[in-house]
């Protein structure tokens, strides 16, 4: 577990966090969510035990970064948003090299490393020399030091930087593979990317959080309810009739606030599409009302615009 | 292994792998041989004292290397951003100090073993006793061992290695220029003033093959010191 009490930092005479207060539970994804300057990374930087708070409390897995840092060191795996690596090294022996500093026992160093080159995919790049490596594996590369001493806690900051869309989903898939066994802390600045591998969110602004919770709250709550599109059709009617019989069908439905027609996504006759905006999330209700009604459902779909929300956020400040 | 000897390995390879390591004992090695040449044998001297001359010169170039394959550690790595695998590894700051500063003697120590055909030269015509070869050696490796530790201190200080080259060349002068001092004023402060002096007090029983006691202490004291000012340097950059 990771523990934030009145966390601040400053640099000189600029506050760069603070006052930050969190809990982070075991085995959880949680994402720092921010622009550039937010802070994120000054955070990730002293759970990491890189740099110590200026006051406030961290402790990680139960020890105290100020007063434990050599035990923190041992219990984090961390990845700057630039992979700390040696490029006149070869991938296995830059690997062996960061799990003998992080006290990885001679004895389980050659499985060891075969087990991160394997989860990271590497093992063909294993004799290459760093320096030779494209940005993707260099960022793998990264991970796998992180996380080459079997870690309790991870923390990868920016990890996706300026990977292509292939690498990107690779990237995903590693950062998800990492639950469970790991409590992992990742930021970003794109939220998109945050809700696609993030259990829970904290969205920081000058320091401090401004929001937590989950990605599905976050835009129920910023966006005041959750937009929804339907696409229907009715057999036999035109498009207007279908339309209609749609309306008033969900009409009724406890939670809905509005219902608006839209340009049908797809053509055929009594085909309509309508987007239906409501407190939380009623697409099984809508769909139950419906196919009761005798109407079938060709499209439901919860239509997210998160860069929006995000930046409606940080705008209006946090939602009350 | 320990943390410090794991570094040291490392750095130590880095060095071979460099063209800084072999390009600084090509470049120290000529330097040496020339002075060698132009200063001990093109002139009629004393074998001893070709010997003296040997390591007159040989402790500048000593001096000079400490501080350029010192100037890297430490700041290059910041400049890399590899420091930050080592600040957040289960490693204490003592530790990564210790094991760079063994890297670059270690590197002192083979270009100063490299350089021992040159007295060995001086048996063929001359003689010379052992005993002065041995103290010169550890007098050259003494002194190696304090301008590396004074460059890896200006390493810990600089973000990137042309400032720690200029601070630490800026230390060492002073420590050189004490000698200066000394003479420029009264005693007993001139005493003091000469005791501080890197080279000429404390190097000169070494160049003449005496062993001195105080000596070793002056440059182990020194070392220690300027090791001890780069750990606090280190930790103190962590609350920055």
């Amino acid at each position: 577990m990771i523990e934030i009490e009145e966390l601040y930092k400053y640099y000189g005479e600029r506050r760069a966090v603070g006052p930050l207060s969190a809990r982070i539970e075991k085995g959880e994804i949680v994402g720092l969510l921010g622009l550039n300057g937010a802070g994120k990374t000054t955070t990730l930087r002293v759970l990491a035990c890189d740099l110590l708070p200026t006051s406030g409390t961290v402790r990680v897995g139960g020890f105290d970064v100020v007063e434990r840092p050599h035990e923190v060191r041992g219990k984090v795996g961390y990845l700057p948003d630039r992979p700390p690596l040696y490029d006149d090294m070869s991938v296995d022996e830059y690997l062996s090299y960061a799990a003998r500093l992080k006290r990885v026992e001679s004895k389980d160093l050659a499985r060891r490393v075969d087990e991160v080159l394997g989860m990271t995919e590497l093992g063909d790049v294993r004799r290459q020399l760093v320096g030779t490596l494209s940005h993707g594996y260099r960022q793998r590369l990264g991970i796998a030091q992180a996380i080459v001493h079997r870690p309790d806690f991870v923390v990868l900051d920016e990890p996706i930087g300026g990977l292509d869309p292939l690498q990107i989903v690779e990237m995903r898939g590693l950062v998800r593979g990492l639950r469970g066994e790991h409590t992992v802390v990742v930021s970003s600045h794109i939220l998109h990317e945050i809700s696609e591998t993030c259990d829970r969110i904290f969205v920081i602004q000058h320091g401090e959080i401004l929001w937590s919770g989950k990605e599905a709250d976050l835009s129920s709550e910023v966006e005041h309810g959750m937009r929804i599109r339907l696409t229907v059709r009715v057999a036999g009617a035109s498009p207007e009739a279908a339309l209609e019989r749609a309306r008033g069908l969900v009409t009724g439905i406890a939670g809905v606030r509005s219902i608006e027609s839209r340009e049908p996504t797809e053509s055929g006759d009594g085909i309509a599409s309508l987007e239906v905006v409501s407190e939380s999330d009623a697409r099984d209700a809508l769909c139950r009302a419906l196919v009761s009604g005798e109407v079938g459902v060709l499209e439901v779909s919860r239509l997210r615009d998160l860069e929006t929300t995000f930046r409606a956020l940080l705008e209006e400040g946090a939602p009350s | 292994m320990n943390a410090a000897l794991l570094i040291a390995r490392r750095e130590f390879y880095a060095y071979l792998r460099s063209p800084l390591g072999s390009a600084l004992i090509a470049a120290v090695l000529l330097i040496d041989g020339l002075w060698f040449h132009f200063e001990g044998m093109s002139r009629p001297l004393l074998s001893a004292e070709v010997l003296q001359q040997f390591f007159y010169g040989a402790s500048g170039t000593t001096m000079i290397a400490g501080i350029v394959l010192s100037m890297r550690l430490l700041a290059e790595e910041r400049q890399t951003g590899t420091f930050t695998l080592l600040n957040t590894s289960p490693v204490r700051d003592s530790e990564i100090v210790v094991g760079k500063f063994l890297s670059a003697f270690a590197v002192i120590t083979l270009m100063t073993a490299l350089s021992l055909y040159m007295p060995l030269l001086i048996f063929v015509n001359g003689k010379v006793s052992w005993g002065h070869v041995a103290v010169g050696y550890l007098g050259l490796l003494l002194l190696g061992s304090a301008a590396t530790a004074i460059g890896l201190f200006a390493s810990a200080l600089a973000r990137s290695q042309v400032i720690a080259a200029v601070i630490g060349a800026a230390l060492l002068g002073v420590l050189v220029l004490m000698w200066l001092v000394a003479r420029a004023v009264e005693p007993p402060l001139n005493e003091f003033f000469s005791a501080l002096a890197i080279h000429h007090e404390n190097f000169r029983p070494f160049q003449q093959g005496i062993l001195e006691l105080r000596r070793v202490a002056y440059y182990v004291a020194v070392t220690y010191f300027f090791l001890l000012a780069a750990t606090k340097t280190l930790e103190a950059r962590r609350w920055r």
